[in-house]
Formats: structure tokens, C-alpha cells, sequence
């Protein structure tokens, strides 16, 4: 079989291809994006006539996936830690509905938060749903788990969780192929009731998914994703959950560390999985990349038993994603000498790049807004973000998709004045028109600025939703014809732009004020492009 | 064989293409290889890194342990310093000279240069005026290549095999030009080798 170099998150992608997938649908997000972008680039996807779809946002996407399961076909849906926030809905109930065809949730979490606004540990998410997890230690074991979940998700009718993070998903290695296999035919549930959650049926599907808990747990008892290795040395057992065992095995050149050791890449992780290293050891080492769950359940509330060391006790930092230098530590490694940074090296935060419309969009709501004081605006997730620091700092907020029209409308019925949203074009669609509807509904007098740069620029330029159709949107929740406003954030346009602002922000109502001109990246690779096809012909 | 290596930059200087090409030429030289990069936020203008290892053996970590790493390839002189606690006491530091400035307050580039003067084993060139010299501003990056390549293991012949494959679609003249420049900066590593 042919050997390909792939990051963790294309290693899925081929994965989802070679297993039979008929579908993948995805609101991008870092660090999943490149296992959607793989399955739209792929010629062989496309040549098998598989459907790769950025979604409005994941709960559209999720739901989609579930629809394509229910028609009885394979498909994964792709999104990063919040993400898995946003559909959390069509995830927790799908477990109750169960699959038809395999279904998988591939969700990439970001501890250190190298670019998010939280780091989640999707785990606990799926105990939550009381499904079945698959978390990789390399990327090829990330390329096989696809096969595997999708064979327990066909086996049980559940929808299976692959749970990656940030070092794994833009980390590259080889990876050997499997045998592709087929798709599904088109075959309805066999139960008309099966996907309907009326409280009659969906007790019964509870006790249903209730019951196979036990199964799910019998899979990760036996699954060859978790290995023990036993040792000589009995004063310490190590446990280590997926990527955490790399950083283990980095530290002992031989793999061959003298601890017993309990590697865990499957979940449920039964009871009996930890019996014998916690029986025979006498202290135990978790490493985790994220939260500290497996050494919460082994600690227990009152922490009366055995040593247990992890992120609880301080062993290893409480934040933030683990490294090969943190285990060293932890297993009692002396320190490396190491040369320090020199004191004059200073940070270089992200900054907009030169030529971006953003820029001249803060500069003329600076302008506009200064004789109203500082803390008016709220804004959202994308590049724009980036506005909040030196040399702008225009914004006071960035919480979660959508947030910024909502936090608006809020501060707005508390009496500030004005309130201002500032959201881009694709955060708008994927969840800013509802709550743009709150506000047209109860006359918020609120001022939303859609900065509309035709892409979703910050993961990398993937279309944006509503292309051409902001304002459509806009006048069909509602808002005032003449309070939906276009400029083209320029520097010549400055004064023009700045005068439409302070129109608007003096306005007793919901206005919107579209700031329109194509994203710097996604207009020089257009032109790279174009100067390409031109030389070719 | 194994090779642990820091590649460093600023988000949009190109800093994977060498990590390609460095890929590449492992491959052909049937080595194991990972390679962590940065994608998302940093790219936009920030500090970017990526750690590539390469080994005769199956390596376990994709990240780098600090003091391990054998080279820092950098495409600019502030963030090379950045990643020093990964520079193993024997490993070397390559680097461009060339500031990149997109903040107010970037340090004074002589200081730099101070500081790099300190560090025992490392080589600093103008990839820029050396690139210039051999057809493109545009290949800088291969000057770095170059200069970093006598400390990679890696036969010359795969470096250069690798770059009519990263850059073959891109036209003959790309090629020669990157190739000019991957010796250029070579011959520069050598001299300095042979008079520390």
C-alpha cells in the first residue's frame, strides 16, 4: 500500500475517502479545516462522487451529516472544539436517534489556545452524550480510527467521536493506506420511528443507548488503540491518553520506559482497563492532553486512595497542551540546559495585513465614534478581532460566534448609546441573523457593521455564505431599507465612510452599515491565478 | 541518523516551503519524518515555527524537546533568537540578517547582531542581497537552505532533486534561479566552517 506524507487532519480526510464516506460537511475552523479542504481538493473525491460542503456554521453541518446517516450513507462532520459548542444540540440528541449510516463527529481541540478563545476538551463532551470516543496518538492511528469508528458506529447505530488537538492535526508523517472500501447504497431506517425524539420514543431510545454503554466499554477493553505494557519498576504507573503517549516514549530513546504503562485511545475507558496498573503500582502518573479526566475518575471526590499525579496536583501545568519537556519533568528527568531567550526579543502578535479593509474600516469608526467615548463596540470572531489590540483598539469584545450583535443589543436596552456591532460577513451567517432579528423586533437602537470582505478570511479563505446577499438578508429580517448602508472601506473614502458612520450612530434604531471590499489574500491569490491561466494561454 | 530542526519566521515569509523541500529530500533518502507547522491566527503576520524532525528511526513526539534541537533555520534574525532554549549546546543556528519589521517597537537590529555573535556555532548572511545576486529577491529562501545544508545529513543531489520537484511547475528558470541560491548559500556555510 502506498505510503503519503499527511498532516493529522489530512490523514482523516484520506481516511474518510478510502472508508467509504459518501459526505463531509464543516463550518471551517482551526485546526479542523484542512480535513474538510482536503476532501474539496481531492481528485479522487471527487472522482467518487463524494460531497464535501462548508456548511453555515456546524450545527447546519452536523444536522446535514445526521440527515445523510439517516439515508443510510457514511459521513463525517468536522469542526473545531466550539464548534462542537454550536452543535452541541444535533450531537447530544443524535446519540438518542442513533445512525443509520456511520457517522462520525471529528472534533479538534486547541489547548494553549494557539488560535481560540477557550481550550474545551471535547471528551468530556461525548461522556456527556454517553458515546463512544476515539482520540489518535499519531496520524496513523488517526487514518485508521476512521475505519474503526465508522465499523462501531454501523455496529451499534451510534454516531462515534474523534477527538484530535492542535499538535496532531497540523503535525505531518507518513501514513500507510488501507483497502478502500465501497460506499453505501441508499437504504431508509428500518424503524419509521427511529430518528423521532417524542418523550414515548425517546425514553425507550435513552434505555436503549443506556444499555449498550456496557458494549462500548467490552470495545475499549479489547481495542488494539489501548495497549498495556507492563514494567519492572512498580513505583510508578503511567497512564497516557492519546498524544500525551508520544511525549512519553520521547523521553525513553528505547521505548522502553522501565513503568508500566496503560496507553488510552478509546473511550468509554471501563473500570477493569485500570484494575491491575492501579493495584500494582503505587502511585500512578496520568498524562492527558487537556483536561485531567481520567485522573479525576481514578482521584475520586475525596482523593482517599492511592498517589495519583497529574494536572490536579501540579505535576504537570493545569493550562495549557502538554510537550515532550513537561513529561521529562514529570517522570523526574533532570532539566536540560538550556539557553535562555535574550531579554531583547519581543513578542510579534498577528497583526491585519497591510492592505486589509478592516483597516480602513476601524479607522473610520474610530473617527466616528470618538466623541462618544471609549467601550461601545462589540465584535466577533474572524481577523477583525485583531482590532482590539495597538495600533486600533476599537473593539471591547469577542466571545462567541454572533456575539457581538447580541451583547449590543443587550448594553443597548441597558441604556448605552450607542451600541455597536462589529461582525464579518461569514460570522454574520453563521450566526448573527437571528440575533439581528431580536433586535429589528424589539427596535434596538443598535449600529451593526458587516464587514463583508467575501471569504472567510482567518482559516483561510473558504466562501462566504451569503455572497452578494447581505443586504437581501438584512431587509428579510427586517431592517429599515434606508438604514442598510454600503461603503468601501478605503483610505481615499475615509472622510465619505467616516460621515456614514456617524449618520447611522446617531440613528434611534437598527442600522446596518455593510463595509464592502474583497479580503487582500483571497484578491492576490485571485490574481496569482488569473496571471497563471493568462500565461498558459 | 537523527536530525531535530526548528524552522522560524514571520507568518507569510515562507518558512514551509523549505520545510518542503527538507521533506521532500527526506523522503528520497528513506527517512522517517515529522513535521509540526503553525496554521491559523500566527500566519497573519505573527511569529511562526515549525518543528521537523527526520530520523532512521520511528519518531515518537511531533514537538521538539527544549535543548534537543540540532539546527534553527531562520528567515529572520529577531525570531531565531526566539527559539534558542531548543538549540541543543552542539546544535547550530542559521539565519538570515535581514530584519523583518512589521511592529513599533522591534529592537535595535546591531543588538541583534550582538547577540548572535555569542552563539558559538552559527552562521548569519544577507539571503537577500545573496538571493538578488543569483537571479531573485524571491529565492532568500533557498540561500537559508543552502547554508543549513551541510548540517542536515542529507545528500546535496536529494536537496536539489527536491527542488525540481517543489518548484518544477513553476517553470525551468524558477528552478535554475533556486538552485543558484541553494549552492550560494552552501558555499557561504562552508567558508565559515572551515574559519571559525
Amino acid at each position: 500500500m502506498r505510503t503519503l506524507l499527511l498532516l493529522g487532519d489530512e490523514a482523516i480526510a484520506q481516511a474518510g475517502i478510502d472508508a467509504g464516506m459518501s459526505g463531509v460537511y464543516a463550518y471551517p475552523g482551526t485546526p479542523s479545516t484542512e480535513i474538510t479542504e482536503y476532501v474539496r481538493s481531492s481528485k479522487e473525491a471527487h472522482e467518487l462522487g463524494i460531497v464535501a460542503k462548508w456548511c453555515a456554521n456546524e450545527k447546519t453541518a452536523a444536522e446535514t451529516a445526521l440527515g445523510m446517516s439517516y439515508a443510510g450513507k457514511r459521513t463525517m462532520t468536522c469542526m473545531k472544539h466550539v464548534g462542537l459548542n454550536v452543535a452541541a444540540d444535533p450531537f447530544i440528541n443524535s446519540a438518542l436517534t442513533g445512525t443509520n449510516g456511520g457517522l462520525l463527529f471529528v472534533v479538534a481541540d486547541d489547548p494553549s489556545m494557539h488560535s481560540s478563545q477557550n481550550e474545551q476538551d471535547s471528551r468530556f463532551f461525548g461522556k456527556f452524550a454517553l458515546l463512544p470516543i476515539l482520540e489518535p496518538s499519531n496520524q496513523q492511528e488517526a487514518y485508521d480510527m476512521v475505519f474503526e469508528g465508522f465499523d462501531l458506529s454501523e455496529r451499534y447505530k451510534v454516531p462515534v467521536m474523534i477527538r484530535i488537538t492542535t499538535r496532531l492535526a497540523h503535525s505531518r508523517s507518513g501514513v500507510v493506506r488501507k483497502t478502500s472500501r465501497k460506499q453505501n447504497k441508499l437504504r431508509l431506517p428500518e424503524s419509521p420511528l427511529q430518528f423521532v425524539l417524542l418523550p414515548a420514543v425517546a425514553r425507550k431510545k435513552y434505555n436503549t443507548l443506556l444499555n449498550t454503554i456496557g458494549s462500548f466499554e467490552t470495545e475499549a477493553l479489547s481495542s488494539p488503540f489501548n495497549s498495556f505494557k507492563d514494567g519492572h519498576d512498580k513505583s510508578m504507573g503511567i497512564i497516557a491518553c492519546g498524544l500525551a503517549y508520544n511525549y512519553l516514549m520521547e523521553n525513553y530513546p528505547d521505548r522502553n520506559p522501565p513503568f508500566p504503562v496503560l496507553k488510552i485511545c478509546q473511550y468509554p475507558a471501563p473500570a477493569e482497563l485500570f484494575r491491575d496498573i492501579h493495584d500494582h503500582c503505587e502511585s500512578i502518573l496520568v498524562l492527558e492532553e487537556g483536561f485531567p479526566m481520567i485522573e479525576e475518575l481514578l482521584k475520586g471526590l475525596l482523593a482517599s486512595g492511592k498517589k495519583i499525579r497529574g494536572r490536579l496536583d501540579g505535576t504537570i501545568p493545569r493550562a495549557g497542551e502538554l510537550n515532550p519537556t513537561i513529561v521529562a519533568e514529570a517522570l523526574g528527568f533532570p532539566r536540560q540546559t538550556i539557553t535562555p531567550i535574550p531579554s531583547l526579543v519581543v513578542p510579534r502578535p498577528p497583526s491585519l495585513c497591510k492592505g486589509c479593509p478592516h483597516i480602513d474600516s476601524f479607522l473610520g469608526l474610530n473617527e466616528a465614534i470618538e466623541s462618544y467615548g471609549k467601550g461601545r463596540v462589540f465584535s466577533d470572531i474572524g481577523c477583525y478581532t485583531l482590532a482590539a489590540l495597538p495600533p486600533y483598539e476599537s473593539i471591547y469584545s469577542c466571545v462567541d460566534m454572533g456575539a457581538s450583535i447580541t451583547m449590543a443589543k443587550g448594553a443597548a436596552d441597558a441604556g448605552l448609546k450607542p451600541a455597536v456591532a462589529v461582525i464579518g460577513d461569514s460570522t454574520f451567517t453563521h450566526s448573527g441573523i437571528t440575533g439581528l432579528l431580536d433586535a429589528v423586533n424589539d427596535h434596538s437602537t443598535i449600529t451593526v457593521i458587516i464587514l463583508d470582505n467575501a471569504t472567510t478570511a482567518m482559516t483561510g479563505g473558504q466562501p462566504s455564505a451569503a455572497l452578494n446577499r447581505i443586504e437581501a438578508i438584512c431587509k428579510g429580517v427586517g431592517v429599515e431599507e434606508n438604514h442598510i448602508r454600503v461603503m468601501k472601506p478605503l483610505r481615499k473614502q475615509h472622510e465619505y465612510n467616516t460621515q456614514i458612520l456617524k449618520e447611522e450612530l446617531e440613528y434611534d434604531g437598527v442600522s446596518v452599515i455593510i463595509a464592502r471590499r474583497e479580503c487582500i489574500q483571497t484578491l492576490n491569490k485571485r490574481m496569482r491565478e488569473k496571471f497563471k491561466d493568462k500565461t498558459k494561454s | 541518523m537523527k536530525k531535530d530542526i526548528i524552522l522560524a519566521g514571520v507568518g507569510g515569509q515562507g518558512i514551509l516551503s523549505i520545510a518542503a523541500i527538507i521533506g521532500y529530500a527526506a523522503i528520497e533518502s528513506g527517512l522517517y519524518l515529522k513535521q509540526a507547522e503553525v496554521h491559523g491566527m500566527s500566519q497573519r503576520g505573527g511569529d511562526v515555527q515549525s518543528h521537523l524532525r527526520l530520523s532512521s528511526e520511528p519518531i515518537a513526539s511531533d514537538l521538539i524537546p527544549y535543548g534537543k534541537a540540532d539546527l534553527i533555520i531562520s528567515v529572520e534574525p529577531m525570531e531565531s533568537l526566539r527559539y534558542l532554549p531548543y538549540l541543543s549546546q552542539t546544535g547550530w543556528l542559521v539565519t538570515n540578517s535581514k530584519p523583518f519589521v512589521n511592529m513599533t517597537n522591534y529592537p535595535n537590529p546591531d543588538d541583534i547582531m550582538k547577540e548572535l555573535q555569542q552563539i558559538p556555532n552559527s552562521i548569519v548572511l544577507d539571503a537577500e542581497e545573496i538571493a538578488t545576486e543569483a537571479g531573485s529577491i524571491k529565492s532568500a529562501n533557498m540561500v537559508i537552505l543552502g547554508a543549513a545544508s551541510p548540517f542536515l545529513d542529507i545528500a546535496y543531489d536529494n536537496i536539489e532533486k527536491a527542488i525540481h520537484a517543489v518548484f518544477g511547475k513553476k517553470g525551468e528558470d524558477v528552478v535554475a534561479i533556486n538552485l543558484v541560491a541553494l549552492q550560494s548559500g552552501r558555499n557561504i556555510a562552508e567558508q565559515s566552517i572551515k574559519r571559525p
